[in-house]
């Protein structure tokens, strides 16, 4: 069967629901993904967002992994495309607009109220995640030190998801 | 194309579509963890001094109320300000190029060997400690854009709606931006 349309169609509409970051669009990609399509599992959605967290560049990447999946490499190419022209077009002409815009009041309120709302839905994403990541205390442990060590110093982000592994490599591996 | 005011004694610095390119290949090849902001900010304003901290500061702000990812936002309004539409072009291909490809290949090598145990135990520590990194992430850009307790009503309600409610992201997005938008109407 051709998914390619499915594909576009869910990553379009999911481009437009990453307000402030990628994970905003998190539980509806759960939703989408898992749930409506059969695509992956939950745990390997969990996985694949996973690891994309050490890939380089802007941190949802890991759809094309999805695209993929579904339907090769063809479908990476238009899940790329779904995911980042629609919003691409949005900022080229909005961002133009906006400029223009500098005294009308409403930009200000529009600026401050959607900036706690995009942090909402971070944070909505991020506990989705944690719902199928933090599976036992181990899992508790890393991610909280993981978080910790973020907050206090300046690590490479992805040198710390690497330790995780090899933690859990070492906790989780048959004898 | 380029939209810039000239108030500055400097002429701006003119960049081409290949510098363009190569500035934001180099971004998305090397940032890391959803940490875009900084590497973008020491390369554009000061490595290349395409943007000043204030224009770079004004369209960061634009990139974070629109939907879609911060750094590809970025990309488009610099590269739409640097060279117009096929500046923007330029930059956010830069951007997506090493990461796409590098996904693409780590989905397949996930699908064919994920399921080993070494694999599976490896994979629950990368979750763990991704969870950890989001939730980093999430407090940094907080502690930038949280100025007032009553923000903090506004990321309970977010996360109420989503998660205990379970309504859709963007009916979410639309009440509790709507209600947000209001209360900070202009006086």
């Amino acid at each position: 069967m051709n998914q390619l349309p499915a594909l576009v169609g869910v990553f379009a509409y999911l481009s437009l629901l990453t307000m402030g970051g990628g994970m905003a669009a998190f539980p509806e990609l759960r939703v989408l993904v898992v749930d409506v399509h059969h695509w992956l599992t939950f745990p390997q959605l969990i996985h694949l967002y996973s690891v994309g967290q050490m890939a380089p560049g802007p941190n949802m990447m890991m759809v094309a992994s999805i695209g993929e999946w579904v339907a090769g490499v063809p479908g990476a190419v238009a899940v790329l495309l779904a995911f980042f022209l629609p919003t691409a077009l949005l900022t080229l002409g909005v961002g133009r607009l906006w400029i223009r815009l500098e005294t009308w009041p409403w930009r200000t309120s529009i600026q401050r109220g959607l900036a706690p709302v995009s942090i909402g839905l971070i944070l909505a994403g991020s506990i989705s995640l944690a719902e199928g990541a933090l599976t036992g205390w181990l899992t508790v442990v890393i991610a909280a030190a993981v978080f910790a060590v973020l907050l206090f110093s300046r690590v490479n982000p992805a040198l710390l998801v690497l330790c995780g592994a090899l933690v859990s490599l070492i906790a989780f591996s048959p004898r | 194309m380029t939209r810039r005011v000239s108030d500055s004694a400097a002429p701006p610095r003119v960049a081409t579509l290949s510098e363009i390119f190569l500035a934001f290949l180099l971004i998305g090849a090397t940032s890391f963890g959803g940490g875009a902001v900084a590497y973008l900010r020491s390369s554009l304003v000061a490595k290349h001094g395409w943007l000043d901290d204030r224009e770079f500061v004004e369209l960061l702000s634009i990139s974070q109320t629109l939907p879609g990812l911060n750094a590809t936002n970025m990309a488009v309004l610099v590269g739409d300000r640097l060279r117009g539409t096929r500046g923007s072009i330029a930059a956010i291909c830069g951007m997506c190029l090493p990461g796409a490809l590098i996904m693409i290949a780590a989905g397949i090598v996930y699908r064919r060997h994920g399921d080993r145990p070494a694999g599976t135990a490896m994979l629950h520590g990368v979750a763990a400690a991704a969870v950890g990194l989001i939730l980093a992430t999430t407090v940094q850009l907080g502690r930038r854009s949280i100025r007032h307790a009553v923000d903090l009503v506004f990321v309970a309600l977010t996360v109420v709606a989503v998660n205990l409610l379970h309504l859709s992201v963007p009916v979410a997005l639309l009440g509790v931006g709507a209600l947000a938008i209001l209360w900070y109407r202009p006086q």
